[in-house]
């Protein structure tokens, strides 16, 4: 089944093309992997399916719905989750505050029946706690509930981010980059993560330079170039395929 | 330790502390405090001298008309950010003052003067009370929350699905409710109104109670709005007079601008952050192997 499907996505600033004319889709439970070089338009891509920039032309349909017309809360509503290229956590807020921040589509209770002390918002209150709590220590970070988000190593961080977004229960998550600045040892982590989440049938869109990630745990690749999609296949595909070996590694003399 | 009046001034200050309060808590840098005050302190006084409605007709009116200009000014000018948020709403104040001097009903440039007293000091106690609830209680809550969020990040918290358009203009309208509050109250305990009371200074003053006690907690606007009108008063007291020979007047001014240059500098997060806990530095994982800290 398809849950996204993106068909002839365009974006312009200015003179620029940043994406030109992209399309693919992605199955419900796959993880879908865009690659690319600097400046491919990757995160563009991201910033059009998240609402953060509407499209020059082309559409983008979720569950079979159009989404490229919707405000980023719509679109989050909708069941699309992102995490950020440079981590922007809630800065001011504890680990654990960050994620019940992202309970916020999954939660209703109203300030008028907190006044009230309803003890249906305490209830949620504490659902919420409990989920947030239980998704720090999914991604490792259990001990770390009272830490100030930015006091946090970096991969920490962004697990963290990672956990903020799986909050809000989406059925598409787009991952910008997670492995960014990472070492050896948080790459691993962050490998486990993701691994496990397709496990239990989570559909991801994968922004990743680091082929280690993207080889590891893509089951399909979409390679962009200058704003325009050049290939798309597995894993071993891709890795064989001429024009994306040009892109990263240029023209044989 | 006070006279009554000043006592009274510290409710209504930390009232006004408090309308800022809730903006700040949403991230919105809002000016327009003094103006909604001015707008509760007008119709309130209008309606009791020339409508002559009972007290608490007059209120709920003085709460809810502002309220309703909130949503009217709010949905155009929250798209602004910043200082840009800060400098439009400064000119609906210098509008509604332009307006109040040029309307017959609300006395012009002199104002109103010799409105009934009926303002009680339960009235005072009671509408403190409602608004310190309030402030209480949205800490935690999911608006709280989402406030929170709209801080930190107005971008990341929409794509987390927080409607941010609509938690900003509630902000603001419960902002403009608890000025309305304010400004009515204090109309009908001082007895006279100017359409000068409710300009950029009073505006400044205001946000001076969030900035020196600080805004991280709703304790802090209070704090900051009993010790700076608290403070003038001290200065008079014929202890401090012995010893530091103060008089009210430009000395309570320069005292106002030290106090504030001093917990700007300081104290960031003002008055309050003496109390609160610090945030500790997590210690590494026993579990995980070192990580390198990068920026």
């Amino acid at each position: 089944m398809t849950l996204l499907r993106v068909e002839g996505l365009t974006r312009r600033f200015g003179g620029v093309v940043a994406v030109d004319d992209v399309s693919f889709t992605v199955g419900a439970g796959e993880i879908v992997g865009l690659i690319g070089p600097n400046g491919a338009g990757k995160t563009t891509v991201i910033n059009l399916l998240t609402g953060l920039l509407r499209p020059s032309s082309g559409q983008i349909e979720f569950n079979g719905a159009r989404l490229d017309s919707l405000t980023p809360h719509r679109i989050a509503r909708a069941g699309v989750a992102r995490t950020y290229q440079n981590i922007r956590l809630f800065r001011g807020l504890s680990a654990l505050d960050n994620v019940i921040v992202g309970t916020h589509l999954r939660t209703r209770a109203s300030f008028a029946a907190r006044l009230a002390f309803a003890p249906a918002v305490r209830r949620e209150e504490a659902e919420a706690r409990e989920t947030a709590r239980a998704l720090l220590a999914r991604v490792n970070l259990g001990q770390r509930e009272a830490a100030r988000a930015t006091s946090l190593p970096y991969g920490e961080q962004r697990r963290l981010e990672i956990a903020r977004a799986l909050a809000a229960q989406p059925e598409l998550l787009l991952l910008d980059e997670p492995a960014a600045g990472m070492n050896p040892a948080e790459m691993d982590v962050l490998i486990a993560l993701i691994r496990s989440l397709r496990d239990e049938g989570q559909t991801i869109l994968l922004i990743e330079h680091n082929m280690q990630v993207v080889m590891g745990v893509c089951d399909r690749i979409v390679v962009l170039n200058f704003g325009r999609k050049i290939a798309e296949g597995t894993p071993a595909e891709i890795s064989r395929d001429k024009d994306v070996i040009t892109a990263y590694l240029g023209e044989e003399e | 330790m006070f006279g009554e009046s000043v006592r009274q001034l510290m409710a209504i200050n930390a009232l006004l502390a408090l309308s800022i309060y809730l903006t700040l808590a949403c991230g919105q840098l809002s000016l327009a405090n003094a103006a909604f005050m001015g707008i509760g302190a007008y119709l309130g006084a209008v309606l009791t001298l020339n409508a002559g409605w009972p007290f608490w007709a007059v209120i709920v009116a003085a709460v809810i008309v502002p309220m309703l200009v909130a949503v009217l000014v709010g949905l155009p000018s929250l798209r602004l950010r910043g200082v840009f948020l800060a400098i439009a709403t400064l000119g609906l104040g210098e509008v509604l003052r332009v307006v109040i001097v040029n309307l017959r009903a609300t006395g012009g440039a002199e104002g109103i003067s010799s409105i009934p007293v009926k303002t009680h000091d339960w009235h005072l106690a009671l509408a403190l009370a409602v608004a310190l609830y309030l402030t209480w209680r949205l800490r935690g809550s999911r608006m709280g929350y989402a406030f929170e969020a709209i801080r930190e990040d107005e971008t990341v918290a929409r794509t987390m699905g927080i409607n941010t358009t609509r938690y900003k203009l509630i902000a603001f309208v419960l902002s403009a409710a608890l000025a309305g509050l304010a400004g009515v109250l204090k109309a009908h305990l001082f007895r006279a109104i100017t359409p000068g009371d409710y300009g950029f200074v009073q505006a400044v003053d205001i946000l001076t109670f969030a900035v020196v006690g600080g805004s991280a907690s709703f304790l802090g606007p209070a704090l900051g709005a009993v010790l700076l009108t608290a403070l003038p008063e001290l200065l008079r007291s014929n202890v401090l007079r012995d010893v530091v020979n103060f008089e009210a007047g430009w000395q309570t001014l320069f005292l106002n601008g030290v106090i504030l240059l001093l917990v700007i500098l300081f104290l960031p997060n003002g008055l309050v952050s003496l109390f609160t806990r610090q945030w500790r530095r997590p210690t590494p994982l026993a579990s995980e192997p070192a990580t390198v800290e990068a920026t």
